[in-house]
């Protein structure tokens, strides 16, 4: 099964993957993966995300349809926020389960690096003086993270 | 066609959306690009980098050379930089 999430609240990381356990006799692997606001060295405040609210629900659906198709995963869920997420605060978590580890470990990595890349969301700095900064600029490691599964 | 616009390509041309209906001669997403430069500074601004912009069509990501006629809704964004 899988599951997708755009909320604008915060999430509760732990609370995520005790659901995707309980109860379960057949899971041996849970990978998870949360990704937070950082500071980037005291500068920043919080980073706000603009998104394509038509849009982002249903691609990162389709990502999380490929790494379903190409590793076998039980269950895949993906809470992504959106609007002001102050330093500290998670921004997206991915977790997969799976009965062996490394179906649970390709998958996770595969949609974080395929959602960076394709997920219609944007980041925008906000400084600790309290002034909207500049748009964070899309990363050429990312790209490359995306490419290599390609291969 | 509606257009929708995001990040630093809605602030630029100053609009989030819009309804525009492009000459014939507009097929693909980059003569889209080329058609709405031409209508304003502001527009001009925003597509400066052609190459830099990501479309999606019916909100899937689609190259710029692939067709737009016939779309209900084209979206206009700079790269992405979720997660």
């Amino acid at each position: 099964m899988i599951a997708v999430r755009l909320q604008a609240e915060p999430f509760d990381c732990a609370a995520e993957t005790t659901a995707l356990t309980a109860g379960r006799a057949d899971v041996g692997a849970v990978v998870s993966f949360v990704g937070l606001c950082r500071d980037e060295g005291g500068r920043l405040a919080a980073l706000e995300l603009e998104h394509y609210p038509g849009m982002a629900e249903a691609e990162i659906g389709r990502i999380a349809g490929e790494a379903a198709a190409r590793w076998p995963i039980l269950d895949l869920v993906v809470v992504h926020r959106f609007g002001k997420i102050p330093v500290g605060e998670p921004i997206v978590l991915v977790a997969a389960t799976s009965s062996h580890r490394g179906a649970a470990f390709a998958a996770t990595e595969f949609l974080m690096d395929f959602l960076k890349t394709r997920a219609p969301f944007w980041k925008r700095e906000h400084g600790r003086d309290g002034r909207a900064g500049d748009w964070v600029a899309a990363s050429d490691a990312d790209d490359a993270a995306a490419a290599r599964w390609r291969g | 066609m509606k257009l929708v616009y995001f990040a630093w390509v809605r602030e630029r041309i100053g609009l989030p959306e819009e309804e525009v209906e492009p000459p014939a001669e507009v097929i693909t997403g980059r003569d889209l690009l080329a058609w709405l430069a031409g209508r304003g500074d502001n527009y001009a601004h925003a597509l400066e980098r052609p190459e830099v912009i990501r479309i999606a069509r019916d909100r899937v990501h689609v190259a710029a050379a692939a067709p737009i006629a016939g779309a209900r809704e084209v979206a206009l964004f700079p790269p992405m930089t979720g997660g």
